[in-house]
């Protein structure tokens, strides 16, 4: 089988790849999911708030991923569901694998890479304790509770207090059950203000913030979960505990990008965002791989996600018809004092058309700063901001002007206080 | 004066309310934060999202959404209405699955095709 793109993963980062690169006069566009259905995890997040930036209205998960999908549909866009990519070489060969093709070798001449993320587990974190059942990862419950329509508790703790446990404490008090509290390990929330509103004070739900789960009990199922407060160095301090007698613990502890995948074609990967790193057309270090959406690095508005991977499905089509440039050296961009990553981390001015769009993450809050980009001691840029927080992701809009005065290899972005 | 974060959009705005004075609203970015701060003052709404059974589809249950906010006060008695309700696959997004609920003007509506 031979394509000219061949999209990895059907969710929102891949739909929008997809449709893009057609549009942009790539004909033979294959997308390959591994669920019986597209639309990614946007099928699970019944709630609103999404699609203010993309249709300047408030939709939710599965609606914002049906108007993506009629697009697809209208474009002609070939798809393979229920289908595994089991390898990818940097000749861009992949093999995959279904119940009706069987195994199949696939030749693209570019791919974009958009297989989003993954749940960190009780795993990843080493909570100590029994091993009960009743203990789920926030994003598997939303799955369970609004897909496959199986209540997972009655008695809820949910440890992290990012969008996903957020969103996941009023699902569970909407469908009856009693969430007893939100436990937080850092000092600040991670997820949206809003959704600290709208999600833990409307259904008076606590958030215990400096907070974490030191012990779990249970003989088959769940039965106590044990809460301290935690010190600075966030180490559990002894005589905090509070016992919780729950039958459910929810954990929201973060998403890691799916790159396996990526790994194995020998991609280079950023140790800060799990991701690829990845350069102004959102190509990786394998020149017609493309990378873009969570995979890359995790949004928090599936709307910038849709943004990015516009960017990659235009360059994929660019490279195929042989119009990205390649005479530049990279121009690396440094994220400094309290910035802990960029995305793109590098970039070429002769394939930057109005400006360069940077996402960033801070590493904790900041109020009344300036976020600056700077060359050397010259600040080419300087934004006032109010308030930064790790769990709201910035981005910056370099304009083409100012890139013009960049005589260096590397400009950094940084704080100001 | 009444310090509220606006939940019209993701920006979650730090905006404060003055009930003293018609519920003039400062630190909002847009003219939404202050229709929101007076209404989430005066009559707060909501838009609740949830599911109801489907027989025939790909998945057990169907997503569901108010079409549009209702009255904050009414969003368990929403949640037992939609307990009630069952619908046949196939169904569209922007279907109406209860009209009116509670004389609010507003319908409740499938938000995906299955």
């Amino acid at each position: 089988m031979k394509y000219e793109l061949v999209v990895l993963g059907g969710g929102p980062a891949g739909l929008a790849a997809a449709i893009e690169a057609k549009k942009n006069g790539i004909k033979e566009v294959l997308i390959i999911e591994r669920d019986n259905e597209l639309g990614g995890i946007l099928q699970q997040c019944i709630h609103n708030g999404f699609g203010l930036h993309e249709f300047k209205e408030e939709l939710t998960g599965p609606e914002y991923a049906q108007r993506f999908i009629n697009q697809m549909a209208e474009e002609g866009i070939e798809y393979k569901l229920d289908t595994m990519v089991l390898d990818v070489s940097p000749e861009k060969k992949i093999q995959a694998i279904n119940s009706v093709d069987g195994y199949m070798e696939i030749e693209a001449k570019a791919i974009v890479m958009a297989m989003g993320c993954r749940e960190r587990t009780r795993g990843a974190i080493a909570i100590p304790g029994d091993r009960p059942s009743g203990i789920f990862t926030a994003g598997t419950a939303q799955r369970f509770v609004n897909m496959e329509g199986y209540m997972v508790g009655k008695k809820v703790i949910i440890l992290g207090s990012g969008d996903i446990g957020l969103i996941m404490a009023r699902r569970m008090t909407l469908e009856g059950a009693k969430v007893e509290a939100v436990v937080e390990l850092m000092p600040y929330s991670g997820g949206l203000t809003r959704n600290i509103v709208q999600c833990l004070e409307d259904y008076d739900i606590p958030l215990l913030l400096s907070h974490t789960v030191t012990n779990v009990k249970g003989d088959g199922r769940l039965e106590r979960v044990t809460v301290a407060k935690v010190d600075e160095n966030r180490k559990p301090i002894p005589g905090t505990e509070i016992n919780y007698d729950v039958d459910t613990l929810l954990l929201s502890v973060g998403l890691i990008p799916e790159n396996d995948l990526s790994r194995n074609a020998g991609i280079v990967l950023d140790r800060r965002t799990s991701g690829p790193v990845v350069n102004e057309s959102m190509e990786t270090s394998i020149e017609g791989i493309f990378a873009c959406g969570n995979v890359v690095h995790v949004h928090d508005l599936v709307d910038f996600v849709s943004a990015e991977s516009r960017r990659a499905g235009i360059n994929a089509a660019k490279y195929i018809k042989n119009e990205i440039k390649r005479n530049e050296e990279f121009i690396e961009i440094d994220g400094t004092n309290g910035i802990s990553y960029t995305v793109p981390q590098k970039f070429r001015k002769e394939n930057i058309d109005k400006g360069l769009e940077v996402f960033m993450r801070v590493r904790e809050v900041f109020k009344d700063v300036k976020l600056e980009v700077r060359c050397g001691d010259e600040v080419l840029m300087s934004l006032k901001k109010s308030h930064m927080a790790p769990g709201e992701m910035e981005k910056i809009m370099i304009p083409k002007v100012f890139m013009d005065k960049i005589n260096t290899n590397k400009i950094e972005v940084t704080i100001k206080r | 004066m009444k310090k509220l974060i606006c939940i019209v959009c993701p920006m979650g705005c730090h905006i404060e309310v003055d009930e003293q004075n018609d519920y003039k609203t400062t630190g909002n970015q847009c003219p939404r934060g202050a229709v929101y701060g007076k209404k989430e003052l005066t009559a707060p709404t909501r838009v609740v999202t949830s599911t109801i059974k489907i027989k025939g589809g790909i998945h057990n249950r169907v997503p569901v959404k108010t079409a549009g906010d209702i009255p904050k006060g009414l969003n368990f008695k929403c949640m037992d209405l939609i307990n009630t309700l069952e619908v046949e696959s196939p169904v569209k997004m922007g279907d109406v699955v209860s009209e009116n609920i509670f004389g609010t003007g507003v319908d409740l509506v499938i938000t995906r095709n299955m």
